[in-house]
């Protein structure tokens, strides 16, 4: 993985890393079904891999594993007349790592 | 996939075919229904059970479907300059091209048009073509997206035909598609915060495979990590007869047809129930049976008994 220096213009020490999980239902015990990942230690995009798995089985492994969860979607009910109709995926995490700039 | 269909039981001609062709709109529709039926007496409309298939994941896949002389032709035709931009928007298909040039010549096949006929019958509109070049080394792939836009037809869809003419190996990428997504309403780029899905499904095949999708599938074009140019040919079709009883005459009722309806996509969730409702409306507008129902999804659901066990004064 590139992993060219990103200049910290001005705000040295702490980078947030982010990471978004979307679960399979509203328990963040629940499966992870898509997933993203935003490094600022990047330039760019990351590079287009062929993941087998996500990066943590649920939401809860993330959490242990450091990540601070910031966001948690909220439950919408559907409007009437669109009960079954689909779009977005429900149920997205958004969490944070932040890091020294010196650590990578 | 045609020794099914070939083997079921003919059928009466679609009453809505037969009506076309009893009248009008006249002689173009004539001419539709007898290709419609030259592709169904020989064998090359896609089944009833792979129909659901559509249905439920919105991608047929057809492994080296054309044959490699083509293939070759088609390759050596690119590098030599050839473009497949004929035809405008909205045009009748089989006056895009020169009669005898490579795309209608692909499109003709009997295999591909009978991939076309039962999907959005015979004689389609042609909306639009891409031959989509990615050059050797181009990592960066495309964000996930539908195309054009949020199209919220419940009994009638657009097709797009992908043709690969050369093998595509894993490092070359392809495209990536989500199987199931294509009922799902959403504005184009607007899905491109997702990166990867369980389930997610890249178009790993040999040389001459055709991935036949339906027009709201999620997609993203990946990078290509060899030193080769990456081809692919892409053309979407618009129908022009009701899609309903296109597929070849068979059973569209079966617990196997039920259990492709019914099977879930790993990145649904929860959700997967709401999927299933989706493809069950779709399935009863292309079979022509509103009372078609899998496992009770629907019949739960339109379960509102009239009649009572008191008078019409109520309970004495």
């Amino acid at each position: 993985m590139t992993t060219t220096p990103i200049p910290t213009d001005g705000h040295p020490g702490r980078r947030q890393r982010l990471l978004q999980l979307w679960l399979g239902h509203s328990d963040l015990h629940s499966g992870v079904v898509a997933w993203s990942s935003y490094d600022p230690a990047l330039a760019g995009r990351p590079p287009d891999d062929l993941p087998t798995a996500p990066p943590y089985p649920t939401a809860m492994a993330a959490l242990r594993d450091g990540w601070r969860l910031i966001q948690f979607s909220p439950a919408i009910p559907p409007a009437p007349g669109s009960e079954f109709r689909t779009s977005f995926l429900p149920n997205e995490v958004l969490l944070e790592k932040t890091e020294a700039d010196h650590v990578r | 996939m045609y020794a099914e269909a070939a083997a079921a039981k003919p059928q009466p001609i679609p009453a809505h075919l037969r009506r076309i062709a009893d009248g009008a709109p006249g002689a173009e529709a004539a001419e539709a229904l007898r290709a419609w039926r030259a592709l169904r007496d020989a064998g090359h409309l896609l089944s009833a059970n792979q129909l659901a298939e559509f249905v439920a994941r919105g991608v047929l896949s057809f492994p080296a479907l054309i044959d490699q002389a083509f293939n070759r032709e088609f390759i050596d035709w690119v590098a030599g300059g050839g473009s497949t931009g004929e035809g405008y928007v909205g045009e009748d298909l089989r006056t895009a091209w020169p009669a005898g040039s490579l795309v209608p010549r692909l499109l003709a096949m009997p295999q591909v048009a009978g991939i076309i006929a039962s999907l959005v019958g015979p004689s389609p509109r042609f909306d639009h073509v891409a031959l989509h070049r990615v050059p050797a080394g181009r990592l960066l792939g495309q964000n996930w997206h539908a195309d054009a836009t949020i199209d919220p037809r419940e009994d009638a869809f657009d097709l797009q035909l992908m043709y690969f003419p050369h093998d595509l190996p894993a490092e070359m990428g392809g495209t990536m598609l989500l199987p199931g997504s294509h009922l799902r309403m959403v504005h184009e780029i607007s899905i491109a915060r997702y990166q990867h899905f369980v389930g997610q499904m890249p178009t790993i095949c040999p040389a001459g495979t055709i991935h036949v999708l339906h027009h709201g599938i999620w997609h993203r074009a990946r990078g290509n990590a060899t030193d080769r140019e990456r081809l692919m040919f892409k053309i979407r079709l618009n129908p022009r007869w009701k899609q309903e009883r296109l597929y070849a005459p068979g059973e569209h009722r079966s617990p196997e047809i039920n259990g492709i309806l019914t099977r879930t996509e790993p990145w649904m969730g929860v959700e997967g129930r709401l999927e299933v409702i989706n493809r069950i409306r779709l399935w009863r507008h292309l079979t022509g049976d509103p009372q078609f129902d899998a496992r009770m999804w629907m019949g739960r659901l339109e379960s509102r008994p009239q009649a009572r066990i008191h008078p019409a004064s109520g309970p004495e």
